[in-house]
């Protein structure tokens, strides 16, 4: 097993089904009346937030406590980091605590390689600045398993944001991996001019919603930040949502099969309507559950755990 | 004063012969009472000129000083550096340059020659009193807001027009700052696998294609910092075959390493311009091979501890060179002598009007001089270093070439490798 998940690069396709499974037997305990499984029981976990993300870190938090593991929760806001401390003091500290394993989110990306460095235990990258955030592609490839029944040859689409999304990179590198077909869908200005080559030779580019869903099994809404448009990434919020938003109409397109997910918080409104977040084709709040279940399992496979 | 006798030397590769300093001058006649030195084997070099250095006096002395960064240029083989004005307070008035020169020849290992801010502040608005800077004790002639573009047109005009009235030229770090917010590293594959912020090469070329018709059109003389990316070198060579006055150095980390290096998120390989990709290192090489590229500088940019030990966006960018210039630049062009000296010392003395400095190693020439081991390879280790930072990129590397001893005025500096003061 690897030692740390950074990225989703350091997962081959053993390794990763191996999570994805490991998953699935983690999600067949969350409908048991005692939650918890003894596994990680004397270990612990750190959770080092420096960004505010409520939902990953309490995904994380509810991973590690199934796994009777102890728990600390190290957010940066009023902690030592308020008062200048660096990262690797932070994890200098961590590290004379046996921490045996840091989940770390981090404005900046490669925060987590660097931590890596500094301490001993396992570095879990729960976010890391536009870089990559492993765990949410491993919930997203889990829900589609669990949805389609597959990974090999699904179609899978993944709209907005691209430039910006660590959600993107870490879905391209890991979906390929396990023979996804990923075509990404934005505006020239938030797709990397050289993306494919980047991450993986066999992605395609299309500026053009419409034409690309009627083959795609997935959809995968990227959440696009208001901010972009002072920075003429594009004009309006409004030519946004017309150009690459999805409505009702749109999810038409899609053939009957096609699931519809957004790794959340949602822009209602901008690039995805109420009527299809809260659709029967929409994932979202099933990604939230499957998101325990897949931490679990890195957690538990990443300190030893056997499947 | 104490005579040398360099026994055996090569001056540039040439067969080996005695070479005899007295007075601080290459001298002829009998070596009477003159100090020995075993030559056998070394190579002669006029001392290196380093166009672009950065001393951080005053201001970050906890990173560098004039006296230590003076001690890594002479242990690297350079008898002149040229302090950039990035310090704090900026050097950009007649007090701080001539500050910094008093320090530089109170330290008495290399000549330290001060380039002024070409605006106040750095702050791009406003040219700072150049004239004054010029007629100073430092005799500034090089102005640079390195670490800064100047960026508007018509500052640019403006300050390249006005050094003319003494022989004055405008050293521009081209970086179009609009195309490079926030920028982290190169703009490509690897920027994007990494998620960082990327700096297009065309941020650099835009500026460099709008000064070259700028300087053109003014008739007056430019010089491009730390040239990075195979456009420019396009761009260059065109304004040269046109006949402006235009002259551009690389740095050897810029010859040497390229993006790939980013890949570990250890900043110590995070440097402003950044590093381009292999066909750009290539596309450098020709052209300071050819002559477009005229120089090699260093861009030795000293950075503390903390300033480096951290994330990489959140990291000064910038790596130290003076100590590994000339074997970085013998691992890429190999032991051409003529060439060396060309790019390291002469053409640098020449762009800079640095008398005494790049001449050759004749009878009645300044004693400037280094003489350097070929055949020696060396493992670089940060903790050896005489600068008074860390920040290598070459940790652990083998690289060719030892400096063995440097003269400055007919006085060592460096003897047996080590700095004599």
């Amino acid at each position: 097993m690897i030692k740390h998940l950074r990225s989703a690069a350091d997962l081959d396709a053993a390794t990763a089904t191996l999570i994805l499974d490991t998953a699935g037997e983690m999600a067949a305990l969350a409908g048991r009346e005692v939650k918890k499984l003894p596994t990680l029981r004397g270990r612990t976990v750190v959770n080092l937030f420096y960004e505010d993300s409520t939902r990953t870190r309490i995904s994380f938090e509810a991973a590690a406590k199934r796994l009777s593991a102890d728990v600390i929760n190290f957010s940066a806001k009023g902690s030592s980091v308020s008062k200048g401390e660096s990262l690797k003091d932070t994890a200098l500290t961590l590290q004379a605590m046996g921490a045996d394993a840091v989940v770390i989110r981090h404005p900046a990306s490669g925060a987590p390689h660097r931590l890596a460095q500094w301490v001993d235990g396992s570095v879990v990258n729960a976010g890391d600045g536009t870089h990559e955030h492993p765990t949410q592609a491993l919930l997203d490839a889990y829900t589609m398993r669990s949805r389609l029944g597959r990974l090999d040859g699904l179609k899978v689409a993944i709209v907005g944001d691209v430039l910006h999304s660590r959600v993107a990179r870490s879905n391209v590198l890991l979906l390929t991996t396990l023979g996804a077909e990923i075509t990404v869908v934005g505006p020239p200005t938030l797709i990397p001019l050289d993306l494919a080559a980047a991450l993986s030779p066999a992605t395609k580019v299309s500026y053009d919603l419409d034409s690309v869903l009627p083959d795609m099994d997935v959809v995968m809404m990227l959440r696009v930040q208001t901010e972009r448009m002072q920075d003429s990434y594009f004009p309006s919020a409004r030519e946004y949502s017309r150009r690459y938003g999805l409505d009702i109409a749109r999810m038409r397109k899609l053939p009957e099969h096609a699931i519809v997910m957004h790794p959340g918080p949602m822009n209602r409104g901008m690039e995805i309507t109420p009527e299809v977040a809260d659709s029967s084709r929409s994932t979202i709040v099933e990604q939230v559950a499957n998101g325990v279940s897949a931490r679990m399992a890195v957690l538990y496979l990443l300190l030893g755990g056997k499947a | 004063m104490t005579s040398y006798l360099l026994r055996g030397v090569s001056v540039l590769g040439a067969a080996p012969a005695d070479l005899l300093i007295r007075d601080g001058v290459i001298s002829s006649g009998a070596p009477e009472d003159a100090e020995i030195i075993d030559a056998d084997g070394l190579v002669a070099l006029p001392g290196l000129v380093d166009l672009h250095t950065h001393l951080r006096e005053p201001g970050r002395e906890d990173a560098e000083t004039v006296e230590t960064g003076s001690r890594a240029a002479a242990l690297g083989g350079y008898t002149a550096v040229f302090a950039m004005a990035n310090t704090s307070p900026v050097a950009d008035t007649a007090g701080v340059v001539e500050q910094v020169w008093r320090l530089g020849r109170e330290a008495g290992l290399v000549d330290v020659q001060p380039i002024g801010a070409v605006t106040v502040g750095l702050a791009g608005k406003q040219l700072a009193e150049l004239g004054a800077m010029a007629t100073s004790a430092a005799g500034v002639r090089i102005f640079s807001d390195d670490g800064h573009c100047v960026a508007d047109p018509r500052l640019m005009r403006r300050a390249l027009e006005y050094v003319k009235a003494f022989d004055g030229i405008i050293a521009q770090h081209a970086e179009e700052p609009r195309l490079t917010e926030g920028a982290q590293m190169h703009e490509g594959e690897v920027s994007t696998r990494l998620g960082l912020t990327g700096w297009p090469a065309v941020a650099e070329e835009a500026i460099i294609a709008r000064d070259v018709l700028l300087a053109e059109h003014v008739g007056s003389r430019l010089h491009v910092c730390h040239v990075s990316t195979a456009g420019s070198v396009e761009v260059l060579r065109q304004a040269k075959a046109r006949g402006v006055r235009v002259t551009a150095e690389v740095t050897p980390h810029h010859l040497l390493l390229t993006d790939e290096l980013a890949a570990s998120y250890d900043p110590v390989y995070k440097v402003n311009p950044p590093l381009r990709t292999a066909s750009d290192v290539h596309a450098l090489r020709e052209a300071l091979i050819e002559g477009v590229i005229d120089i090699v500088a260093t861009d030795h940019a000293p950075h503390a501890v903390e300033d480096k030990e951290c994330e990489w966006a959140y990291a000064r960018p910038g790596m130290v060179g003076l100590e590994t210039a000339l074997p970085v630049v013998l691992s890429v062009l190999g032991e051409r002598w003529e060439l060396i000296a060309e790019r390291m010392s002469r053409t640098p003395a020449r762009i800079a009007g640095l008398t005494g400095h790049g001449t050759d190693l004749k009878v009645g020439q300044p004693a400037n001089l280094t003489l350097v081991d070929p055949s020696a390879r060396r493992v670089v280790d940060p903790a050896e270093l005489a600068s008074r930072s860390r920040n290598t990129p070459y940790a652990g590397t083998t690289l060719p070439g030892r400096i063995v001893a440097t003269f400055l005025r007919g006085e060592p500096t460096v003897l047996d490798g080590k700095a004599v003061k």
